[in-house]
């Protein structure tokens, strides 16, 4: 960090509403740079704005151009967008020539954002899953298989280069204001669908809460893999109630019937490949990584929950 | 009044609140915990159980308080009578004890959390897939923890195997040593009268999933059942060779045996 006064951190997926969170914690502190492969947002006058493929080679120019101290990848494209093919491309190929950049380039810190979705959902799944458990999500769904190799490539690069440092961070279900994924999506809906007589425990962790571990893990450079999620559960069903959905038991036995009618409602907010997810339960053990980040979440359930009931208006 | 808080205050007493409220759990601000229990389905439970316990069955239980009143603890107890009531009971009996009342929480089978609202409803009144991580990580919780070591082989056996004990995995003898858990053997007698099977048919268990398929009249007999808690057993956590463990099992096996024994000589009939 010798090189600038202020750490130059690059942040990807910078239209995305949780980028837009961390850079408003880390702007006063360091100088950023955003990018973003959909469009190119306006974030004030201070912080460079791309729209830019990783593919591309001009996407090198930056990194010669601000010689970045860090970077925090957080431009995943969920699972429900794009089709299965350029999804790959974008996270799994275009986040090797972001790290590869990062090695030819010297960075120090790398936060790559995963989702807890790679451990998959398996009747079988004891609770409170480690960052040690088998990510069974790849033999569940191809839609899927771009989630597990973006983890794999971030952990090659882990161990090959330890001095890039990085970090491997495996959220619950990021929801909150702004936020447009599945589950939020679902929250915020008037009439939710949901698998009659399944109601799996889930993980909810606020935006801001997200944003502010992941401005943790850049104060502290401790390389691995994390799950991030609070200490705190709730039923499936018993969330939608409590933001106020009205819930569409979808027939749930035999499996192939659910899956089905996902197929034919082709519902965003209810793909065929997540229906797993409503059925049985993924709850993580995030308490590694609180203890080794210091991080402790500040937005309870109830307040989440009261603000999807309040807004029932898409955001 | 609502219909809803109408039958809830029907159903659950004020004091059965305060006494399911009054036993500590590891629960997030919604009543929930990571394994899905729910206080507040616990106490619907509770009431639901007593009448089942106290009425049906007409349980008689002994050495109850043999159950440590805090700190990890493993139940061990021989399974029979196709359904998990035996585990339903045991819970009963030791979250209705006067002194110090524990929820325990009862490993089952690996095909309940696939069976819609049933595994749920399991889940909600501390019911936990028998996982070894499961299990590990509820006794790091101070948890009690029934487990059924025959599995299947206890709960699917026929009327004419009555009161013999199957294999006992080793499993939980790897969990009690690695938390110094204690282990409290019990021996239940009267759910193998339950739903006596004369069969099993197997290839409809196999083409529908589950376990077994028994052949059984479509009733639960009320047999009065007898549980026996015997006393604590503990096993310290030195590594031995599997044989070894075996031999423990064994031990405790033996006990569960001798309980069950008592129980059949106190019975006076069936019913």
């Amino acid at each position: 960090m010798s090189k600038h006064q202020r750490p130059r951190i690059l942040i990807t997926g910078a239209a995305g509403a949780l980028a837009q969170q961390v850079i408003r914690r880390l702007r006063e502190s360091c100088d950023l740079v955003a990018v973003d492969f959909r469009e190119q947002v306006y974030l004030g006058d201070d912080i460079p704005s791309y729209c830019i493929d990783f593919n591309k080679r001009v996407f090198e120019d930056l990194f010669r151009r601000y010689e970045f101290d860090g970077v925090i990848h957080l431009g995943r494209i969920l699972s429900s967008q794009l089709t299965r093919m350029r999804r790959y491309n974008a996270n799994v190929l275009g986040t090797q020539k972001l790290l590869d950049l990062s090695h030819k380039y010297g960075i120090r810190r790398v936060i790559v954002l995963s989702t807890y979705h790679v451990y998959g959902a398996v009747a079988y799944n004891p609770a409170l899953i480690d960052e040690s458990a088998p990510l069974k999500s790849a033999g569940l769904s191809a839609d899927l298989v771009d989630s597990v190799e973006l983890e794999n490539l971030a952990n090659i690069y882990l161990w090959r280069y330890p001095e890039l440092n990085i970090t491997i961070l495996r959220p619950c279900n990021i929801v909150g204001p702004g936020v447009r994924n599945t589950m939020s999506t679902l929250l915020s809906s008037e009439r939710a669908p949901v698998l009659a007589g399944f109601s799996p425990m889930m993980q909810f962790i606020h935006i801001d809460d997200m944003a502010d571990a992941i401005v943790a893990a850049w104060a502290k450079p401790v390389k691995g893999v994390f799950n991030v999620a609070p200490q705190d559960w709730v039923a499936y069903q018993h969330a939608l109630k409590l933001c106020g959905c009205k819930t569409i038991p979808i027939p749930s036995i035999p499996p192939s019937v659910p899956k089905a009618i996902a197929r034919v409602l082709n519902l965003r907010s209810f793909p065929p490949y997540l229906m797993a997810f409503f059925k049985y339960p993924v709850v993580i053990d995030g308490r590694a990584f609180a203890r080794e980040f210091g991080f402790e979440p500040k937005r309870p359930l109830k307040e989440i929950f009261r603000y999807y009931r309040d807004n029932k208006k898409p955001v | 009044m609502g219909l809803a808080s109408y039958l809830r205050s029907k159903l659950i007493p004020a004091e059965l609140d305060e006494q399911v409220n009054r036993i500590r759990k590891p629960i997030g601000t919604l009543g929930y915990d990571p394994w899905g229990y729910n206080n507040e389905a616990v106490k619907y439970g509770f009431s639901v159980a007593r009448q089942i316990y106290e009425k049906y069955f007409r349980v008689s239980a002994s050495g109850v308080d043999n159950v440590p009143a805090e700190g990890p603890v493993l139940i061990i107890a021989n399974h029979s009578g196709q359904l998990p009531i035996d585990g339903l009971l045991i819970g009963y009996a030791l979250a209705s004890r006067e002194k110090n009342p524990r929820i325990p929480r009862a490993m089952i089978e690996r095909f309940f959390p696939t069976v819609p609202w049933l595994g749920n409803l399991l889940n909600e009144i501390g019911a936990v897939l028998g996982d070894p991580v499961n299990c590990a990580k509820m006794l790091a919780n101070n948890e009690a923890v029934i487990v059924f070591p025959e599995g299947v082989r206890g709960s699917g056996k026929l009327y004419r195997d009555r009161y013999q004990l199957k294999r006992f995995g080793n499993g939980f003898m790897h969990l009690a040593m690695k938390y110094k858990a204690p282990i409290v053997p019990v021996g239940v007698v009267g759910c193998e009268e339950t739903i006596p099977a004369i069969a099993n048919i197997k290839p409809l268990a196999n083409a529908l999933g589950v376990p077994y398929v028994p052949v059984a009249l479509p009733v639960v007999l009320p047999a009065k059942v007898h549980l026996n808690f015997g006393e604590p057993m503990y096993f310290d956590d030195t590594e031995i060779p599997e044989e070894q463990v075996t031999e423990r099992v064994e031990a405790v096996k033996a006990e569960i045996s001798r309980l069950i024994d008592k129980g059949l000589s106190e019975r006076k009939r069936l019913f």
